[in-house]
């Protein structure tokens, strides 16, 4: 069975049709791309999966499980990671502090088990820092802990943006255009990522307007043109698909 | 223990006020920093919704009067002419009603202090639940409007309902004896005693949320506020964290309202009011927002100038200009190092010119 389960998944704002009867499904430890022009509704998708919006027909299935009514929030619960067009970091936190946020569904002192300081809190305190500190390790962060997230450079926050999603746990990461408004140094840097992610056992679902990036680290690809699928497949297939070729460079 | 060790200076501080007007002759003010602790509780708890989970609300002093007034009301009404009936009976059972005699020398049937506490903070928390539900769904000044509007309808039922005696408010509320030999009251002979249970109050109310900030809890408080939506997508279930946060800081009110009732001997419809609000507001700005010890420092100084009447007449209207002072020129607050530097900069600028 696959992670993800996308099923005529449709998405309407007033009369226009933004997202139309879109399916397909991401196997589990692939890199999976989706690609398409401006508008084409790649982000409202994203939205749909993640359910910052609700559908307005068809149905998302994930580990097993249908997200029919379920809230953002629980679906983070469930193992979905997502990051952002426009990196949000929480500002006014150091980047250890917003990677520690992450692990937030991973631990749980809640309102009077902190405000009363419980022993067990702690030691699971602890954990969150130490957990915390090995993915900025592991992302080439460790000297940035305790900088100021909002104040780092893009690319890095981009990194740290990833470390954060990373300390959910999750099975699923979603990436919406990882690339943006980087330069090809670094845009390189965060292809070398997402694969050392995926190696990590990560499934991994992006959105990503830069082609190089996507037909270097995509192991499949939907394209999506004016909120319908008209291709899928390996890059290769992709890359000679006469009417992806169509939709990219023109008749 | 070593994360107490914070509380060392504010302990040292306490003392040191205590024995700075001894020293001078001057132990009636600590009549006024007994009740500036008190408002201090009150502006903690909200320092932790504005400045941390970033929501603001202008309803304060209506948690506070609810608190206040339940208090006063239930500590004072008397229900001797309700005996017979069935909720008083059990009340009574339970041991949560006392009898004595009024003024007039007439039965006095009335509800225990902390009886009425309990149910004053219950009924706080009752209703910042069913407000918060529907009004932290609006953000910004939308939250603000809402707020305002639950403050005023509060400030309109305390002056409207006889219960709660109309423009004369309550009076005559009875001492509340936290624990035996300990009680909260007006009067000299009380002044030292109670000085020292006010400042107590607030360091238990400091340490439970310093705690909070410094928790899971508060780090995903602080992500709320910088980013809502990336929050939720990290899993924090924002609307419940907003909530709680929102019912905590009306319990800190609340309390605030009812021990300073009890320090007062009484509570009136001024307690209520929007420019009280407007007020707890300011000072959390002075303070920083987020930062509780400068809501603390902030909250006992402006309260304990106003109550001294320092202000005079123009009372509100100092609170109106700090709050306006504050957002042109030092949003961070007064007590940042920041404006040491926007001041130097200034001056270098004024320099060059």
């Amino acid at each position: 069975m696959a992670l993800l389960e996308v099923d005529s998944l449709r998405r309407c704002f007033g009369g226009l049709v933004a997202v139309k009867d879109v399916s397909f499904a991401v196997e589990k430890g692939v890199i999976k791309a989706v690609i398409g022009p401006n508008g084409a509704g790649k982000t409202t998708l994203f939205n749909l999966i993640s359910r910052a919006l609700a559908p307005t027909a068809g149905r998302v299935r994930f580990d097993g499980c249908d997200l029919q009514g379920k809230k953002p929030h629980q679906v983070a619960s469930m193992g979905m990671a997502r990051t952002f067009q426009n990196i949000e970091m929480f500002s006014g936190m150091t980047a250890l502090e917003n990677v520690m946020v992450g692990c937030h569904v991973r631990s749980r002192a809640g309102f009077l088990a902190s405000m009363f300081a419980l022993p067990w809190t702690r030691p699971e305190e602890r954990k969150i820092r130490e957990r915390s500190l090995a993915l900025l390790d592991l992302l080439g962060l460790a000297d940035l802990a305790d900088k100021e997230a909002a104040g780092l450079a893009f690319g890095q926050q981009r990194a740290v943006e990833f470390a954060r999603a990373l300390a959910m746990e999750p099975t699923l990461l979603l990436l919406d255009e990882p690339a943006a408004g980087l330069n090809i140094y670094e845009t390189a840097e965060v292809g070398r990522l997402i694969t050392r992610i995926r190696d990590l056992g990560v499934t991994i679902l992006l959105v990503e307007h830069d082609m190089s990036l996507v037909m270097e680290i995509s192991d499949e690809i939907v394209v999506l043109s004016f909120g319908q699928v008209i291709a899928q497949g390996p890059p290769q297939a992709i890359q000679q698909d006469p009417d992806v070729v169509r939709i990219y460079l023109g008749e | 223990m070593r994360r107490l060790l914070f509380l060392i200076p504010l302990v040292l501080a306490i003392a040191a006020v205590h024995l700075l007007c001894a020293w001078t002759g001057t132990l009636y003010y600590l009549t006024q920093m007994t009740m500036s602790a008190y408002y201090s509780l009150l502006v903690i708890g909200l320092c932790v919704v504005m400045g941390y989970a970033g929501q603001i609300s202008l309803g304060h002093a209506g948690f506070f009067a609810i608190g206040g007034y339940l208090a006063a009301a239930f500590t004072t009404r008397n229900l001797a002419g309700l005996q017979d009936a069935l909720p008083v009976r059990m009340l009574d059972a339970a041991g949560l009603l006392v009898s004595g005699r009024d003024v007039y020398g007439g039965a006095q049937l009335v509800v225990t202090p902390w009886a009425a506490c309990v149910a004053a903070v219950l009924a706080a928390a009752l209703i910042a639940l069913l407000i918060g539900i529907p009004v932290l769904k609006l953000k910004g000044h939308y939250l603000a409007m809402a707020t305002l509007g639950f403050g005023i309808i509060i400030y309109k039922i305390a002056l409207a309902v006889p219960y709660f005696g109309g423009a004369d408010g309550i009076s005559e509320v009875p001492p509340f004896n936290l624990l035996p030999g300990l009680a909260i009251t007006g009067g000299s002979a009380n002044r030292i005693a109670n000085y020292y249970i006010a400042w107590t109050l607030v360091l238990l109310g400091v340490t439970l949320l310093w705690n909070l900030i410094h928790s899971r809890v508060g780090r995903a408080l602080r992500a709320i506020h910088g980013s809502e939506r990336a929050a939720d997508s990290i899993g924090v279930d924002t609307a419940r964290y907003k909530l709680y946060t929102f019912m905590l800081s009306a319990v800190f009110a609340a309390l605030a309202g009812v021990f300073l009732t009890h320090y007062n001997g009484g509570i009136g419809p001024s307690e209520a009011g929007v420019m009280k609000s407007v007020r707890y507001v300011a000072i959390v700005a002075v303070g920083g927002m987020a930062h509780i010890w400068g809501a603390l420092v902030m909250g006992t100084l402006l309260n304990f100038l106003s109550l001294r009447g320092v202000f005079g007449t123009y009372d509100d209207a100092v609170f109106g200009a700090i709050l306006i002072l504050i957002m042109l020129f030092a949003p961070e607050g007064i007590l940042q190092t920041g404006i040491m530097d926007r001041l130097r900069r200034l001056v270098s600028r004024r320099e060059e010119d």
